[in-house]
């Protein structure tokens, strides 16, 4: 390797301030604005702060519109990512296992998964049927349908480094296929289940496409919609905007702050296996 | 093995059970396999979820004779080889860059890949503003360099482009991720033997870096160009498909004639996507893998 290179660093790092920095900084200084202010799109100091007044604002705007979004938004990451990885798990578990005449098929449905884009309007007559369309249980199940792929294969690849021989020791000792799996599996699963929880968490939290064809409706609006909407509402108010924007660039933060590694594991172990 | 154990029950019980696919397989095939398959039937008819009426192929006459939806298909494969291309180029550079011995190294790959898990509807928002054709930062930057900057997203040269942009913004923290990743599993002695043979740095990342990070090549090819033929969200937030339909992909277009009632279209939409796409994909994901090589 070379040796280090100050001046190639230097630019770099100023790059990376000017390209990266800057449109976060950007997104801060105005949430902090007043509305005339912010309404000049400078890239300027305000002359006064006022994050706690805009905060309040965009809290209390349209009923308390956003910290419905915030529930709704929780709950639908909440329930669809347990579900996809306890379903995704259990699929990759016998999918590296067992070979039956299934496997090969059920591989190729899986890769499908992550490729095909789905179709939008049938899926809205099959939540129709079933009276799933416009309600939040439909939707979960629907993040559910499409990020199983993702967790298959990224569990498929790390069941296979777990040791046979464990599964036989607990059959030994008599356990049934369900305590083998949820007994001894899955907690030895750990690591690769919160890469998986914190990649899909993300991603489902940050989803505007599925919200906006199979939840829609005010009351329903996650917290993607809701910027959605105030951008359209607000379209003078910009120091709005980017305070909503800030806010819920927080949880995605937050998971980038503590699970920097795990998020990095996953997404390129799941992507080069793919 | 001992008298109590699970060998005496039943002809052959695998401690494997095929059940165990069962809850999985009803949601994806209930959500995502019945879907899929009735859209082939519902892009033939006049559609209004109630009830559906047969006529043949008139949704893909009307989308294909519709100048505004044939360009919708055009900006596709454009949207998706410029950002796919951008990434490649972008991503294997910083990651040279990243695993090269610099000064705020942790800091750098932090930077490029924070984009890659804010929301992408911030980030649309965002940077149509900053694209202001007079007041947005960029171009006013560039009007302190002397420099007339375009109507990014105003002009309808470069509206497409423009988001491809923001959209390489955006995620070549990812593919960055996937050739740092590539880069680091080449064993170190490739590099001793040619720093022994004196080799330069350039002739190292020719003869060495290259070919060897070639499956991670693949890898960001067919991750980018799977997300940018689908992609909707970006597009939606900075232009909705304008001016006119010249920032229009498919999946604005699905999304349009869904909002306008016309579900059989819409449809027609989608599985003129699903083709394009799997006539992408399938080909090049097997074209790509059978050349991989060994480490």
């Amino acid at each position: 390797m070379k040796s280090r290179n100050p001046l190639l660093s230097i630019v770099a790092i100023l790059l990376s301030v000017v390209v990266f920095l800057v449109p976060f900084a950007f997104i801060l200084l105005t949430a902090g604005k007043s509305r005339q202010e912010a309404s000049r799109l400078d890239f300027t100091w305000p002359t006064q702060f006022q994050f706690v007044q805009n905060f309040v604002d965009v809290v209390q705007a349209r009923d308390y519109m956003l910290i419905i979004a915030f529930i709704n938004s929780t709950i639908l990451t909440v329930a669809s990512v347990t579900i996809m990885v306890v379903l995704a798990a259990m699929v990759a578990f016998v999918l590296q296992r067992r070979r039956t005449r299934w496997t090969g098929f059920v591989n190729f449905l899986v890769l499908s998964g992550l490729i095909i884009p789905p179709a939008v309007v049938p899926t809205i007559w099959v939540l129709q049927k079933l009276g799933l369309f416009r309600t939040m249980p439909g939707l979960i199940l629907v993040e559910v349908a499409f990020g199983l792929s993702f967790c298959i294969l990224l569990f498929r690849a790390f069941i296979a480094t777990v040791p046979r021989e464990l599964d036989e020791a607990a059959i030994i000792d008599g356990a049934g296929p369900v305590r083998l799996f949820f007994r001894v599996i899955l907690p030895l699963l750990k690591s690769v289940i919160i890469t998986c929880v914190v990649v899909q968490s993300v991603t489902v939290f940050n989803d505007f496409v599925n919200p906006l064809y199979f939840l829609p409706g005010d009351q329903n609006a996650t917290v993607q919609l809701t910027l959605y909407n105030f951008s359209s509402s607000y379209s003078t108010q910009y120091n709005l905007l980017f305070m909503d924007i800030l806010l819920i660039t927080i949880p995605p933060l937050i998971m980038f702050l503590f699970f920097n590694k795990r998020i990095v594991a996953g997404m390129t172990a799941g992507a080069i296996k793919g | 093995m001992s008298a109590t154990g699970p060998a005496p029950a039943g002809r052959k019980r695998s401690p494997y059970p095929i059940w165990f696919y069962l809850p999985a397989a009803i949601v994806y095939a209930v959500l995502f396999l019945v879907p899929t398959v009735t859209s082939f039937y519902f892009s033939l008819t006049r559609w209004s979820i109630f009830d559906s009426q047969f006529i043949g192929f008139d949704n893909y006459v009307t989308f294909f004779q519709e100048p505004a939806l044939v360009s919708g298909l055009w900006h596709t494969v454009v949207y998706a080889v410029v950002t796919s291309g951008l990434k490649v180029v972008l991503g294997l550079g910083l990651a040279v860059l990243l695993t090269s011995q610099i000064i705020g190294r942790g800091y750098l790959r932090s930077v490029v890949f924070f984009p890659v898990l804010v929301s992408t509807i911030g980030v649309g928002l965002t940077f149509t503003i900053l694209m202001d054709p007079e007041d947005g930062l960029i171009n006013e930057s560039l009007a302190l360099l002397g420099i007339q900057g375009p109507g990014w997203l105003t002009d309808p040269s470069y509206a497409l482009l423009s988001v491809a942009l923001v959209d390489v913004w955006k995620g070549v923290g990812l593919a960055t991720l996937i050739y740092i990743a590539g880069i680091v599993s080449i064993p170190q002695e490739y590099f001793e033997a040619a720093r022994v043979d004196g080799a330069s740095a350039w002739q190292n990342f020719r003869s060495i870096v290259l070919p060897l990070a070639r499956p991670a090549t693949f890898t960001v090819i067919l991750l980018s160009l799977i997300g940018g033929l689908r992609s909707f969200d970006l597009i939606w937030a900075m232009t909705r498909g304008g001016p006119g339909f010249t920032s229009d992909v498919i999946a604005s277009v699905i999304y349009k004639q869904y909002q306008a009632g016309f579900y059989g279209l819409s449809t027609a939409g989608n599985v003129v996507l699903f083709l394009l796409v799997t006539a992408i994909i399938f080909p090049l994901s097997r074209f790509l893998n059978s050349r991989e090589v060994d480490l």
